[in-house]
C-alpha cells in the first residue's frame, strides 16, 4: 500500500543505511581505524589488515544481495497496491 | 608431455570454445548488437561483466602489485570491487528502466541536448581508448611470454580473435564468449592457487590459507613481517603511503568503476530492472573470487620467494630463476661479487630486479606444479585480456554508430545501415587499438589507472545527479563533465607526462597523487554542476516526468 513518493523515500532510506556500511568497512576500518583495528589479531590476520584485503569485500558483495531481497520486497509492496 | 604442447593444446582449445559461440550468436539486429537484445540472465550477465571487468592486469599483476605493496595494495583491491556497490545502488537500476543503448544516451535524453550528449561520447571514447591500448599490449604480452611468438604477432593474433567475434556478433556474442571466458579464466586462477595453499599451509582454501601457519608452526603474516623487518623493508602489513593519498586513490577507483562505461552497458542487457540489481550482486561475487584469492596469492609467493632466493648461491637457483632471467622480468646484478644473491631493501646493497608481473607467471613453477597447469593459465590469462578488449570495442563502436551517427548526424539512418556502421567502426577501433598496442605510447602502464579518475571526473557526476536531483539542467551538467575531464586530463598529463611545466611528488596539490585526483576532479565536476545550475533555467517538465519515471520500475515486470 504505498504511493511512489513513498517508494522513493523507503528507497532512499535504505540507500543511505546500506551506503553507510560500505563507507565504514572500506574508509572506516580499512584504512581510517586501521592502526587500533590491526591491534586486534584473529589466527594470522590483523583484524584492519583483514578488513582492507579481505573483510570489506566481502560486505560488499553481502550489501548487493540486500539490497537485491530489500527492493524485491518493495517492488512487490508497490505492485499490489497499483 | 613438453611444455608448449599443453600452451598450445589449452589455447586452441578455449579460442575455438568461443569462436564457436561467436558463430551461434552472432548478432542480427542494432538492439541484439548493442545490447545482446536485453535477454541475458543475471547470472550470465554477473559472469559476463565479471570476464569485461577483470583485465590481463587483473590476472597477471594483481597479485605481484600487492606483494610489493602489501597493506598500501589494499586500495585497488577495496577500490576495484567496491565501486559495484555504487553501481548496483546508485546507477544500473536506472539506467536499466530507462532502457536505451548506451551511456551518451542517457545524458543526451536526460538532458534533453545534443551538446551534453556529444560530451558524453567524446568522454567515453577517451575512457575508453585509454584503456584499450593497454589490454591489446597484454593481450601481445601474455601470447609472447607462453607462446614464444613475437609480442607483435600476439598483437595481430589477439587482433583477429576479438575482430571476429565482436564484429561479427556484436554485444549478444561478446556476452557468451565472456561467460565462457570467465570459467576459463577463474579456473585457471584459482588451481595454481589452491595447490599453493595447500603446500603452505595445509588450508586448501586461499582466503584462510594466508592466515594460517606455515610448515614451521609460525604465521605466514607474521613470518613475511618478520623477513620484511630483516631485509629493511617496510612491515608487509602495515603501509607507506599517507592516509589521505590512500583515501582518495580508493575513492577515486571507486566511483571510476562504477563510471566505466563499457562497465554500465552490461546492465542494458538483462530483462528488467530488478535483475540489473541482482547481476551487479552476481558480478561481484563472481569478481570478488579472484580479488580475495589476489591477496593470499601475494603472501604466499612472496614469501616463498624471499626465501627461496634471498642469500642462497646463485648458481645452485631452481631452474625457473634462470628461465624468468632470460626474459628479463628478473635480474641480478653481483655487486659484491660473492656468488651469493641479496634481496634487500637498501638499494646500494640489493642485487635483485624483480618485475611484479612474475608473482603470478613463475608461480606455477615455484611450486614445482605440472605443465598443463601452466597451460590453463596462458589460456586464462588470454581469455582476461580478451574478454576486456571486447567489452571496450563495443563500447567504441556503439558511441560512433550509435551516439554519433544515429542519435546526432543522421537520425533517419536506416537500421541495417546502422548496424553496417557499428560493424565498420568495430573494425576500424579494432586496427586503432592494434595500432597502439604494437606501437605503445610509452604512458599505457600509467593511462590505464589514470583512465578510472577520467570515468570519475565525467560520468559519475552526470548519470547520479540525473537520477537523483530532478533540478539538474543541461547547462549545469555539461559544464561540469567539461571542467571535471579536463581538470583531471590536465594533472595526469602534468604529473605523468610533464606536459604543462610537470611536476614531483613534492608538487602534488594537496599531496594527492595523479591516482587519486579523480576524486578531486569528481568533487569539482560535483560542484561545478551545483552552482551553474542555480544559476540557469530548471529542466523542463517533461524532462521531471523522465526522471519520476526511471525511478519507479515497471509495472508489467514479474
Amino acid at each position: 500500500m504505498i504511493s511512489k513518493d513513498k517508494y522513493w523515500k523507503i528507497n532512499l532510506k535504505y540507500l543511505i543505511i546500506l551506503l553507510s556500511i560500505w563507507f565504514l568497512v572500506s574508509f572506516g576500518f580499512g584504512i581510517l581505524f586501521v592502526d587500533t583495528l590491526n591491534q586486534i589479531k584473529i589466527k594470522g590476520f590483523k583484524l584492519g589488515f583483514w578488513f582492507a584485503q579481505q573483510g570489506a569485500i566481502y560486505v560488499f558483495v553481502v550489501l548487493i544481495f540486500v539490497y537485491v531481497f530489500l527492493m524485491n520486497r518493495l517492488d512487490k509492496k508497490f505492485k499490489e497496491k497499483n | 608431455m613438453d611444455l608448449q604442447f599443453w600452451i598450445w593444446t589449452a589455447v586452441g582449445i578455449s579460442f575455438s570454445i568461443y569462436i564457436g559461440i561467436a558463430i551461434w550468436s552472432r548478432a542480427s539486429s542494432t538492439s541484439e548488437f548493442y545490447v545482446a537484445g536485453t535477454g541475458v540472465s543475471p547470472i550470465a550477465n554477473g559472469m559476463a561483466t565479471a570476464a569485461d571487468w577483470m583485465s590481463a592486469a587483473s590476472f597477471i599483476s594483481m597479485a605481484g602489485l600487492i606483494s610489493f605493496m602489501g597493506y598500501d595494495g589494499s586500495v585497488y583491491l577495496m577500490g576495484w570491487t567496491g565501486g559495484y556497490v555504487l553501481l548496483a545502488l546508485l546507477l544500473a537500476p536506472y539506467l536499466r528502466k530507462f532502457g536505451k543503448f548506451t551511456v551518451p544516451d542517457f545524458i543526451g535524453d536526460r538532458y534533453y541536448s545534443n551538446v551534453a550528449r556529444a560530451v558524453a561520447v567524446f568522454c567515453a571514447l577517451i575512457v575508453s581508448f585509454t584503456y584499450i591500448a593497454g589490454q591489446m599490449r597484454g593481450v601481445g604480452v601474455v601470447f609472447s611470454r607462453y607462446l614464444e611468438v613475437d609480442i607483435n604477432t600476439g598483437v595481430y593474433i589477439g587482433m583477429a580473435i576479438v575482430l571476429f567475434y565482436a564484429v561479427l556478433g556484436g554485444m549478444k556474442g561478446i556476452t557468451y564468449t565472456q561467460v565462457a571466458q570467465y570459467c576459463v579464466l577463474i579456473f585457471a586462477y584459482m588451481l595454481p592457487a589452491i595447490f599453493i595453499s595447500f603446500m603452505m599451509t595445509g588450508n586448501i582454501i586461499p582466503q584462510v590459507g594466508f592466515g594460517s601457519e606455515g610448515q614451521d608452526g609460525v604465521y605466514l603474516l607474521d613470518k613475511l613481517d618478520g623477513l620484511h623487518r630483516e631485509l629493511g623493508f617496510t612491515e608487509y602489513t602495515l603501509g607507506e603511503k599517507s592516509t589521505l593519498d590512500l583515501l582518495f586513490i580508493m575513492s577515486a577507483l571507486m566511483v571510476g568503476t562504477a563510471g566505466l562505461p563499457h562497465v554500465i552497458v552490461r546492465f542494458f542487457t538483462v530483462k528488467k530492472v530488478s535483475d540489473a540489481r541482482k547481476s551487479a550482486g552476481w558480478a561481484l561475487l563472481f569478481i570478488a573470487v579472484l580479488y580475495t584469492t589476489a591477496p593470499a596469492v601475494a603472501v604466499f609467493s612472496r614469501t616463498n620467494f624471499i626465501q627461496t632466493i634471498n642469500n642462497k648461491i646463485y648458481s645452485n637457483l631452481p631452474n625457473w630463476f634462470e628461465k624468468w632471467e632470460s626474459t628479463g622480468l628478473i635480474k641480478f646484478d653481483d655487486k659484491n661479487q660473492d656468488g651469493i644473491v641479496k634481496y634487500v631493501a637498501d638499494s646500494s646493497l640489493n642485487e635483485l630486479t624483480v618485475d611484479a608481473d612474475i608473482m603470478t607467471l613463475a608461480n606455477p613453477e615455484i611450486a614445482q606444479l605440472p605443465n598443463w597447469v601452466i597451460g590453463i593459465m596462458a589460456a586464462g590469462a588470454l581469455a582476461a585480456a580478451l574478454s576486456t578488449a571486447a567489452g571496450l570495442l563495443l563500447v567504441i563502436s556503439s558511441s560512433v554508430s550509435h551516439d554519433l551517427i544515429k542519435r546526432i548526424i543522421n537520425p533517419s539512418v536506416s537500421e541495417k545501415n546502422e548496424l553496417l556502421a557499428a560493424r565498420v567502426s568495430a573494425f576500424g577501433a579494432v586496427i586503432m587499438a592494434g595500432y597502439f598496442g604494437i606501437n605503445p605510447p610509452g604512458f599505457v602502464a600509467a593511462t590505464v589507472a589514470l583512465a578510472f579518475g577520467l570515468a570519475a571526473a565525467s560520468f559519475f557526476p552526470a548519470i547520479v545527479l540525473g537520477i537523483f536531483y530532478k533540478r539538474m539542467n543541461k547547462e549545469g551538467v555539461i559544464s561540469g563533465m567539461i571542467v571535471g575531464i579536463l581538470l583531471m586530463l590536465f594533472y595526469m598529463t602534468k604529473f605523468k607526462f610533464d606536459w604543462f611545466g610537470g611536476g614531483t611528488e613534492s608538487d602534488w596539490w594537496f599531496g594527492i597523487s595523479p591516482e587519486g585526483f579523480g576524486t578531486v576532479a569528481m568533487i569539482t565536476n560535483f560542484l561545478v554542476s551545483f552552482i551553474v545550475s542555480k544559476y540557469t533555467k530548471a529542466p523542463p517538465e517533461n524532462i521531471s516526468k523522465l526522471v519520476e519515471d526511471i525511478r519507479i520500475p515497471n509495472m508489467n515486470d514479474s
